[in-house]
């Protein structure tokens, strides 16, 4: 058997990697898979802890279910607007898109 | 050291390290390509651990879906980036600090928690189990999730419509 705890350091590990590219990305499609990165983390917590500590109970594998059903439409509006960006400024570096900087 | 184990510590080192790609390719079409590796190690991780469904909803949108999405967006904003872009800002040594602390963190809590370990089994029909419990308990979620996603569709189709040229 597994143990738990290798589980949550791959998965800590991973997430750290994911904030590291929505941080350090220049490219607003690098900063989105950083963010997906991040929430496939959370998944492999989420299902390690139900399968460990409540595996009769299926609400990890719920909560799950939800976190990649909100994946699915934060890609979806994050790529339209990356798209919309592209279109009228004709970039995807963050930095050149500073408009409503101050 | 088990069978279950190798196979663990080969994902894991094939997710990390495809994860790792994904940001440090300066090419994003090779992020694209490695973050699909990545979400499919993810999967084998969900069938270690028994959620068979899971892995099969991973592979599906993230891999079938989200994945392509990306590549999708990828090739259509390709014409700004160069090979010789700078893949990170300014602020990427002060990001790569947060982070090690974070996971120093993170690793420390893990090892020395004391989880409160069961060792029952998985229930033979979980698939079944798994859709009781999405239309009893958490119906309410459920139909939330319904209106998220077809708010993002809508919304989606709106942001990255090609405007009317009289409106320009």
């Amino acid at each position: 058997m597994i143990p738990l705890s290798w589980y949550l350091i791959v998965a800590a590990i991973l997430f750290c990697i994911g904030l590291y590219g929505a941080l350090a990305r220049r490219n607003a499609i690098g900063i989105l898979m950083g963010i997906e990165l991040m929430l496939n983390a959370v998944n492999i917590n989420l299902v390690a802890f139900w399968r460990y500590i409540t595996p009769e109970v299926l609400t990890g594998q719920v909560f799950a279910i939800f976190v990649i059903t909100v994946a699915a439409a934060e890609a979806t509006i994050g790529l339209a607007l990356i798209i919309s960006i592209f279109r009228n400024r004709e970039t995807v570096i963050v930095e050149d898109v500073d408009m409503m900087k101050w | 050291m088990s069978v279950e184990q190798v196979v663990f510590l080969v994902l894991a080192v094939v997710a990390v390290g495809a994860a790792v790609g994904v940001v440090t390719s300066k090419n994003i079409f090779y992020s694209a390509l490695l973050l699909i590796a990545c979400l499919f190690t993810v999967a084998g991780f969900f069938v270690l651990l028994e959620a068979t469904f899971l892995a099969a909803v991973q592979v599906l949108i993230y891999v079938g879906a989200i994945a392509v999405l990306i590549i999708f967006a990828v090739m259509l904003t390709e014409r700004m980036m160069g090979k010789t872009a700078r893949a990170w800002n300014e602020q990427w040594w002060i990001a790569l600090l947060v982070v090690i602390c974070l996971a120093a963190v993170m690793v420390q809590v893990v090892i020395t928690a004391n989880w409160q370990l069961s060792d029952g089994a998985v229930p033979t029909d979980a698939v079944s189990a798994l859709g009781q419990t999405l239309l009893t308990t958490y119906v309410l979620p459920f139909e939330v999730a319904s209106v998220l996603l077809l708010m993002a569709l809508i919304g989606a189709i709106i942001i990255a419509r090609e405007e009317p040229q009289e409106e320009k």
